[in-house]
């Protein structure tokens, strides 16, 4: 098919704005894995080098060396994943309540729950804080752990889902002689998974990137999610660029694998976290 | 839609309490059921927000209207915190900084997302792929993108000021200086915000019949006109959500502006926020901090409430 001039000079331009924001978006990245496989010297050469005949992976090796980032990474993948399975199944159950099981007080409770959106976490966080050193679990998993566990958003989420569930699946097992948990595990849990799945991601990364609360909570060098041991290294290290970017590719590496494995998950959680609030 | 489709569910084992309710009549049985399992189901997570935000909240009043500091009992001083605050310079010049912050950050971010998804709302395959790479900024936490940009930045002989050079365009101190350090801050949370937003407001164009948009071409709109008389109004409800989260978001705004500059230099980024967190934890002054925080959480409410109403009224007009 022929196109007009017009339609081309169009076309053109229309790519020339795509490709210059996809540099803009992406150029950081490479940026950091660039200068994260580069000697010292070449850091801040002129013109910049962008991929070094010096190529080396030295910068992690000394990452590890200076600093406990096998420990940084543990300690956030124990706080994110326990934060996101334990969240996942008592939103699971309140959503479930709230949305299919009749008892007095049920509207007045999901409007509480509701309510608490309202409040923002810096209002919280210092009486948060010293909640947490009154119950001895500063530097603690706990104190990382238990307080991100509540949150209204995905109660509400998932009550929205149980919702919708047709009433002739839960009549059809009710039947069959399920009691009322037996239909919440049986019929209502398997159906949900993909709305878990969306929260599951969300909850992981909200967790994985945290950073406020981390480092008020368990600043001692053990006990540091990865944030905090990003955050901290590069107070450390003041100039030493190459290490600071492989650390920073070392704390993305599995936010970045997730986003690649799950895109469609996280997008999906996006909108629906987006949509309809 | 009710289906009738045929399901196998697996009778599951009789539980202990089944036994004891199976001496009750069939209706009474099943509405207790449900209200022992509806109480046990909604209690742990009950108990977490009571504990963990709807308790701290009332300790944030409480603690705003007291003298704690981490030495020494705290003293009930009434209202004295608040009456500092209205008095306090530095409160004053940090809301001043956070509300700069806001009105530069919130239409940056709405309008360069938007700008993105009418650029790649059609579905085609070099479409999903600018989509991604616009949107992979997300995979990475606020701290690492202060951290990368940081670097970028660089005063010197960072990446930014090396490609401005290369092309004739002048360079700056970025977040070395006082004029630049607020830019700066502002540019990176724009830049890690956008492919979240974008993806909002792309389901939200989506989800404009495809009719509307045909019948307006039919009618001789041209692509400008379908945007402001039929795409921007369709996209209200979406608009206005995301317009008050990025709101929610820019008043609070923290990780990067700790990792970029702690507030500085010479405080030119020292938000409300740094401002509170420095007051807690290295003065150590909780109320006079809460106090602050319990102000700032007012404030947002008030700010919501007024965009609540505005797109409200916007509704009735249109």
């Amino acid at each position: 098919m022929h196109k007009t001039p017009r339609q081309i000079l169009g076309i053109s331009v229309w790519y020339l704005i795509a490709i210059v924001l996809a540099i803009v978006f992406a150029g950081p990245f490479v940026w950091m894995v660039s200068s994260s496989l580069k000697p010292a010297n070449e850091i801040f050469a002129n013109p910049p080098i962008l991929i070094s005949p010096n190529f080396s992976m030295k910068n992690f090796e000394e990452v590890f060396r200076q600093a406990p980032f096998e420990r940084y990474m543990f300690n956030s993948f124990l706080v994110a994943s326990t934060v996101t399975v334990v969240a996942l199944i008592l939103h699971a159950m309140a959503g479930y309540a709230l949305a299919r099981l009749e008892f007095p007080g049920r509207r007045l409770i999901f409007i509480g729950i509701i309510s608490t959106l309202m409040i923002p976490f810096y209002t919280i966080l210092i009486p948060l804080a010293l909640l947490v050193k009154q119950l001895g679990w500063l530097n603690t998993y706990w104190a990382l752990i238990i307080p991100a566990i509540p949150h209204a958003f995905g109660i509400f989420w998932l009550r929205q889902f149980f919702l919708g569930i047709p009433q002739d699946l839960e009549d059809a097992a009710r039947i069959d002689g399920a009691s009322r948990v037996g239909v919440f595990y049986h019929v209502a849990l398997p159906l949900a998974r993909p709305v878990m799945a969306a929260l599951a991601v969300f909850f992981f990364l909200a967790n994985w990137d945290s950073f406020l609360w981390p480092l008020v909570a368990a600043n001692r060098a053990d006990m540091r999610m990865v944030q905090v041991g990003i955050q901290s290294f590069t107070g450390e290290h003041g100039n030493a660029w190459e290490q600071i970017m492989a650390a920073s590719v070392i704390a993305i590496i599995p936010t970045l694998l997730l986003f690649f494995s799950l895109q469609r998950f996280i997008v999906e959680s996006v909108k629906m976290t987006g949509l309809k609030g | 839609m009710a289906t009738t489709k045929p399901t196998t569910v697996e009778a599951p084992v009789r539980g202990g309490v089944r036994g004891w309710l199976g001496r009750l009549s069939g209706m009474d049985r099943d509405r207790l059921e449900q209200a022992v399992v509806g109480y046990a189901f909604v209690l742990p997570d009950l108990i977490g927000l009571l504990v963990f935000i709807v308790g701290p909240m009332f300790m944030a009043l409480i603690i705003s209207l007291s003298d704690w500091k981490l030495v020494g009992e705290p003293q009930f001083v009434g209202l004295r915190n608040y009456e500092t605050i209205f008095k306090d310079p530095k409160f004053g010049a940090a809301l001043g900084r956070t509300i700069l912050y806001t009105i530069s950050f919130v239409p940056a971010v709405y309008t360069l997302s938007l700008g993105m998804a009418v650029l790649l709302t059609r579905r085609s395959r070099s479409n999903n792929f600018f989509r991604t790479v616009y949107f992979m900024p997300v995979a990475m936490s606020l701290v690492v993108a202060g951290v990368i940009w940081r670097f970028m930045f660089d005063p010197g002989n960072g990446l930014i000021n090396e490609l401005l050079a290369a092309v004739g365009l002048p360079t700056s101190q970025w977040i070395g200086s006082v004029q630049s350090a607020m830019l700066s801050v502002i540019i990176v949370s724009v830049w890690k915000s956008a492919g979240y937003f974008m993806i909002i407001l792309l389901a939200g164009i989506q989800d404009i019949p495809g009719d509307y948009i045909e019948a307006a071409q039919i009618d001789g709109a041209n692509r400008r006109q379908v945007f402001w008389h039929i795409i921007l109004p369709l996209l209200k409800p979406t608009s206005f959500f995301v317009l008050v989260i990025l709101t929610i978001n820019a008043l609070q705004a923290f990780d990067q502006i700790y990792v970029m500059t702690r507030g500085g230099p010479a405080y030119a980024t020292y938000t409300l926020l740094m401002y509170t967190y420095e007051k807690a934890f290295r003065e150590w002054n909780f109320g006079y901090a809460a106090a602050m925080s319990v102000a700032l959480f007012a404030m947002i409410f008030v700010l919501t409430l007024i965009q609540v109403r505005y797109f409200r009224s916007g509704e009735v007009k249109a």
